[in-house]
């Protein structure tokens, strides 16, 4: 039952959530060893093929799509067609799964152990879950969770299992391979493995889609992967990628297939596994290489608490549907479908744009704890706050929340109070409460000496992985925000004024948060009835004026984005004052942090979130977009070519309030 | 006139075929085929009545039955242009403006056609009726028609299932049917190059019986040579049952004779072939009465085939019935008709089956059944079956069929024998009547057709079939809808595909439009899917709005611009095709 309607309702408020129902609870009561063991008989897709694992390998390498290509690759690079055949063989036996009922069965054993361990609670919404259940029957299914955590699959895959649902073949990231056993076991469970990048390699390429297509086709089982491309270390949505999405998608442009259900599914924790991992990767402390030791060291993970787990099917959203009138099959009626064609400009628009919006609709099921709002506020108040403001201000921002359309999991017959001291006390590790007063703070810093730069780097630490809760509930708060700031710095109540400096700053931030392409009327109308509807705004024909009461929420809204201003004015500011001729684009993550971290230890900056790498990629990648900065290719490397004047002109229009004092 | 008169009379005003001959369900509830004239005629069909009430939800006891007899009072008076009538009367041409004569040529046989006629609404119909009775009565009728500027309607065997019969609602001047009944003689036949040059009001089973007795025959047999005639075939691009053989009717013709408001227009001569600029036969092969009248033309002919035998293939599922009918394109070996009907096709003929007279062979029916469901583990609900004709002389014939078996065996096909591949060309014949009674009893159904690429004819006929079931669904039909397809042709790089689509319209309030929606869908389905427009049934007013995406901008107005030289003042108004 894919629905028609992927367009969320404009009115958010209005959106009706299914239930939740915690999975763990009848794993606490019965055998692991014999639910694992159980008999597992999943719903089947009504057109499958039946395919051994063996047979896949065999038909994608005879099919005509990759002879064609080999056939190609071969005529280029001079080498023989067996050559190319036999190498595309080796490229598909590093890709393949070799899924396995006994190695799934034994990680439903140990996974029912650990999270048992882990969580205090797993919640699944079942109606997504017997929706999913209509659809596996009718159309072979694309599973897209969003991606917090290397948890995500396992959970993913434990769930279907549980409910009697088709294992997923998931497309993961090469590094998980080079985990030996891990690796392994993993590719035995249903996972199989994608290089990073192979940008050029049409072999690799052509091996990868036919691979994932047959799959599909056949209706072998449901494709899994993460719209997001990686795992997310902000909390904040990726913006996405459209090339799997597009081979999933071209089995029904081409009239191979009626139709492909896509389900978003988004998965939250109100505790992230990697929370503190993730923060210092964004500051520069390198990502451990992901390795089987370094899973078991891990095992500290294991004796803390979590919290609870939120998994929620989406809607199934049918590609027929959403393609209807936006795609022209037939284009494709003039060449054979085996020779690989690239995406005309229409479909890549409609790729890019379907993509957003199942992130949109992944962002929209993402249950919201309260700590989320307690942490947006923690950050608004570097200081600290008196408990009994933050229960006041938190239960204000509640409900400014809900007003929003936020899926807020707020304990019902709880007192307000009661609710924060138990998130207090499960994010413990990143503050300090002491004599009514609460702070983010360093909570466990062993060392007794430390420079100025670590410090200001273990209060980035708490920082940042504050900041990946607030980040969660920013969606929420996005539009109506950039509205907020719009009609600061617009210094005018026209209508007009407003939209272009709130278009402007959609413009500027469309890397950092995910706003659909063409969406921005749309997004300003949406922004304006919110607010309007909450009475901070009245919005006339042409004006748009503020109520009096208005000004705390604007206020607000306006600190939530002031972060971001204040990141990106430090890049700004950055590539205008200090970049000579030759920056390269690798030196421009560590030159921007060690700027930024010279403006805080002056003490003209007070954002440590400025030195998040992943804030400044976003800022970099719409300076280019916006054409302020060039890539230029000299030898091997790639170098940052700043046009001052135009970097100067879009610092100065998004920030008149100059907050980095100079 | 009189032959034409009690034609007229003999066939159904408001459904297919002959008066005589229709299904009807008999008081005990059984099914059976009224008349003398078919196989089928007078007998008993056991279990029609059990797939009927099964497939459609329908009941016996729901009945929708037709206005009995035309409402004449209905009929609007003819827009008569009178200097017209007194010129042809003049000249000698009969002509009639009678309103049952009037209402007989306003409709061709599409759903909606018949489905008003059946509730007595008649729209716009022609002023009156002509019937040349040869070539230069048309000239005349012509001549006069661009004189006096009424529009002209070439009326041929009326079978078309394109709304091209119907007058155009916008039209002001009178419009004149013009009948080519009369023109249907056999001229000459040259045996020393097997032509024969014929009228083109002649009707195909008659032109058969013709040349049959001098012991030839044009091999063009379409599903409705019974009623439709040779200049419709030449107008529509038609496409016989064995064209493997013989041909489709663009390979069949050596000559064609036009009059057009511009005058007439041939060749020269009557070689085989020739290389002077585009063949000019293709402007009139497929004008759909657009540009003039086809008076004569000049065919290919053939020796009646010494041997004829029937066969058929059951295959375990559509798909390997697919991959033998492309292999057998792909040698070049097809019999003279191969079809493949699908699952539903299949369980329907069954539905036909009459009842059986000794119990022999209805022991020997439960003996095959059993040996290809239980020994050979052909699932009923995925097989289907394949039915083939071969013709020649008896000894090629033979071997031609071994040939074809092999071919199949390696598909998993097994031979099914003689009578069901027979049957299988009789219900060609009486599907036709079937949807009459399928319209007694709040059933509407329709075919329609496609050509496509080998490679796409299994996409196509899953996704076309699947959509025709989801937009019923979602058009709110009560019950799930019959949307079954068969192969029909083959030919080197694809094939003709054909395509049933019925449904119980109980609980609609207008059934006709959720039919024409559907079916609107189910032609975007396949166009989308790598079919063409149209294989044979052609464009009429029915398919004009996907012209343009067909043949480009530019082709159709290649087409424009032929019809604006030869017929500026849009003599031959029925407004098909561009």
């Amino acid at each position: 039952m894919a629905s028609r309607a992927l367009y969320s309702p404009r009115h958010p408020v209005l959106k009706k959530r299914d239930d939740f129902e915690d999975v763990l609870e009848e794993r606490r009561r019965s055998s692991d060893l014999r639910y694992a063991l159980r008999c597992y008989t999943p719903t089947l897709y009504k057109g499958l093929v039946p395919c051994k694992v063996s047979m896949l390998k065999s038909i994608v390498l005879q099919s005509d799509h990759l002879q064609c290509v080999i056939k190609q690759v071969s005529s280029e690079s001079g080498d023989s067609t067996e050559c190319v055949a036999e190498e595309a063989s080796l490229i598909l036996d590093e890709m393949a799964h070799r899924m396995q009922l006994s190695t799934v069965r034994f990680f439903v054993f140990t996974l029912s152990k650990a999270f048992k361990r882990l969580f205090r609670s797993v919640c699944v919404n079942e109606e997504g879950i017997q929706r999913l259940q209509q659809a596996v029957q009718e159309h072979p299914v694309v599973l897209l969770p969003s991606h917090r955590s290397y948890m995500d699959f396992l959970m993913m895959s434990y769930l279907l299992y549980m409910f009697d649902l088709p294992l997923p073949v998931i497309a993961a990231g090469m590094d998980f391979m080079s985990m030996k056993f891990i690796g392994e076991m993993l590719r035995m469970s249903g996972a199989f493995f994608i290089r990073r990048s192979f940008g050029g390699d049409k072999l690799y390429w052509a091996v990868f889609s036919e691979y994932v297509k047959t799959m599909l086709r056949k209706g072998y089982a449901p494709i899994e992967f993460f719209l997001e491309g990686t795992r997310s270390r902000t909390c904040k949505s990726l913006t996405p990628k459209t090339g799997l999405l597009n081979i999933v998608m071209e089995p029904f442009f081409k009239g191979e297939l009626f139709d492909v259900s896509l389900v978003p599914v988004s998965i939250s924790y109100e505790r992230v596994l990697e929370e503190s991992l993730y923060a210092r990767e964004l500051l520069g402390v390198p990502k451990p290489k992901e390795s089987t030791s370094g899973l078991l060291k891990a095992r500290r993970v294991l004796s803390e608490d979590y919290g609870s787990m939120h998994v929620y099917f989406g809607h199934p959203v049918s590609v027929r549907s959403l393609a209807e009138g936006k795609i022209k099959r037939s284009q494709y009626n003039l060449l054979p479908r085996y020779i690989p064609q690239k995406p005309s400009v229409d479909t890549h628009e409609f790729l890019n744009d379907a993509a957003f919006r199942l992130v949109r609709i992944q962002e929209e099921n993402m249950v919201l704890k309260p700590w989320v709002l307690i942490a947006t506020l923690l950050l608004q108040n570097p200081d600290g706050m008196d408990l009994s403001s933050l229960t006041e201000q938190t239960d204000w921002l509640r409900h400014l929340a809900l007003a929003f359309g936020a899926f807020l999991d707020w304990p019902d017959h709880e007192a307000c109070s009661e609710v924060i001291s138990c998130s207090l006390a499960l994010h413990r590790r990143l503050l300090s409460v002491s004599a009514g007063h609460v702070q983010l703070s360093v909570t466990d810093a062993p060392q007794v000496e430390t420079t100025p730069e670590e410090a200001v780097f273990q209060r980035a630490v708490v920082v940042l992985s504050c900041a990946s809760y607030r980040n969660q509930i920013l969606h929420v708060f996005l539009r109506p925000a950039l509205l907020a700031v719009a009609m600061q710095s617009a210094n005018s109540s026209r209508k007009d004024d407003i939209y272009n400096c709130f278009n402007f700053l959609r413009n500027m931030f469309s890397n950092e948060f995910i706003l659909c392409p063409g969406d921005s009327v749309q997004d300003f109308e949406e922004a304006c009835y919110l607010l309007m509807k909450r009475g901070v705004l009245q919005v006339l024909e042409h004006e748009i004026v503020m109520s009096a009461s208005g000004q705390s929420t604007l206020a607000f809204l306006c600190s939530v984005l002031e972060p971001f201003l204040q990141g990106y004015q430090v890049v700004c500011r950055y590539l205008c004052e200090e970049t000579n001729e030759n920056l390269t684009e690798k030196e421009f993550i560590p030159a921007v942090r060690s700027f930024a971290l010279k403006l805080i230890l002056a003490g003209r900056l007070k954002c440590c979130e400025a030195l998040s790498s992943d804030l400044q990629k976003n800022a970099l990648a719409a300076l280019l977009r916006l054409k302020a900065v060039r890539k230029v290719k000299v030898g091997d490397q790639v170098t940052l070519k700043v046009n001052k004047i135009a970097v100067n002109s879009l610092e100065d229009t998004m920030g008149k309030s100059d907050v980095i004092s100079k | 006139l009189h032959h034409q008169k009690s034609w007229q009379e003999i066939m159904k005003w408001n459904g297919w075929g002959y008066s005589d001959s229709r299904f009807l369900f008999n008081k005990k509830g059984q099914a059976e085929f009224t008349g003398k004239r078919y196989r089928l005629s007078g007998l008993i069909l056991p279990s029609l009545k059990d797939w009927f009430e099964g497939t459609f939800g329908a009941n016996l006891q729901h009945k929708s039955p037709a206005t009995p007899t035309v409402n004449l009072s209905a009929v609007a008076p003819p827009n008569l242009n009178e200097p017209f009538i007194e010129d042809l009367k003049a000249a000698g041409v009969a002509a009639s403006h009678d309103p049952e004569d009037r209402v007989f040529r306003a409709h061709g046989h599409c759903l909606h056609e018949i489905f008003a006629l059946r509730e007595g609404r008649i729209g716009r119909v022609p002023d009156m009726v002509v019937w040349p009775s040869c070539h230069s009565d048309v000239e005349k009728i012509v001549e006069l028609a661009c004189k006096h500027n009424v529009c002209l309607i070439p009326y041929g065997g009326g079978t078309s299932v394109s709304s091209a019969l119907e007058c155009p609602h916008e039209e002001t001047r009178s419009i004149v049917s013009l009948d080519t009944s009369q023109m249907n003689r056999i001229l000459w036949i040259d045996e020393k190059n097997l032509t024969a040059h014929v009228e083109a009001g002649i009707i195909g089973q008659d032109l058969e019986r013709q040349l049959n007795e001098h012991g030839y025959c044009t091999g063009h047999e379409p599903d409705s040579m019974e009623f439709s005639s040779l200049g419709g075939w030449v107008a529509t691009r038609a496409s016989g049952m064995k064209k493997n053989i013989y041909g489709n009717i663009e390979d069949l013709v050596v000559h064609i004779k036009m009059v057009t408001p511009r005058g007439v227009i041939e060749k020269s001569c009557l070689g085989p072939r020739m290389s002077t600029g585009p063949d000019i036969h293709h402007f009139i092969l497929g004008s759909e009465g657009t540009l003039g009248v086809v008076t004569e033309v000049t065919m290919k002919i053939r020796p009646i085939p010494e041997y004829q035998k029937y066969g058929s293939v059951v295959f375990p599922n559509f798909q390997q019935g697919v991959a033998c009918l492309r292999e057998v394109a792909r040698q070049r070996c097809a019999p003279a008709s191969i079809r493949l009907m699908d699952n539903e096709q299949f369980q329907f003929g069954h539905a036909l089956k009459p009842q059986v007279s000794s119990i022999f062979t209805s022991f020997l029916d439960g003996l095959k059944k059993f040996y290809i469901t239980k020994f050979k583990g052909f699932d009923p609900h995925h097989l289907c079956v394949a039915t083939l004709l071969f013709e020649g002389d008896r000894g090629k014939v033979l071997q031609h069929e071994k040939q074809v078996y092999d071919i199949a065996a390696k598909f998993g096909g097994l031979a099914a024998g003689e009578d069901n591949g027979q049957r299988g060309y009789m219900l060609t014949f009486v599907i036709a009547y079937l949807r009459d009674l399928g319209m007694d009893y709040y059933v509407i159904g329709e075919s329609f057709e496609t050509s496509v690429p080998w490679d796409r004819v299994l996409d196509l006929c899953r996704n076309v079939k699947e959509r025709i079931v989801r937009e019923c669904k979602e058009r709110g039909v009560q019950f799930p809808p019959l949307s079954t397809c068969r192969v029909t042709q083959t030919y080197d790089a694809g094939a003709c595909v054909y395509f049933y689509f019925a449904f119980n319209y109980r609980g609609l309030s207008d059934p006709v439009h959720v039919y024409e929606q559907v079916e609107h869908a189910a032609r975007e389905e396949i166009l989308a899917n790598g079919g063409s427009l149209s294989h044979h049934h052609g464009v009429g007013k029915l398919r004009k709005e996907w012209m343009k995406e067909s043949v480009s901008g530019v082709g159709l107005g290649m087409l424009k611009s032929v019809k604006e030289y030869v017929d500026p003042q849009n003599i031959f108004g029925n407004r098909n095709l561009l």
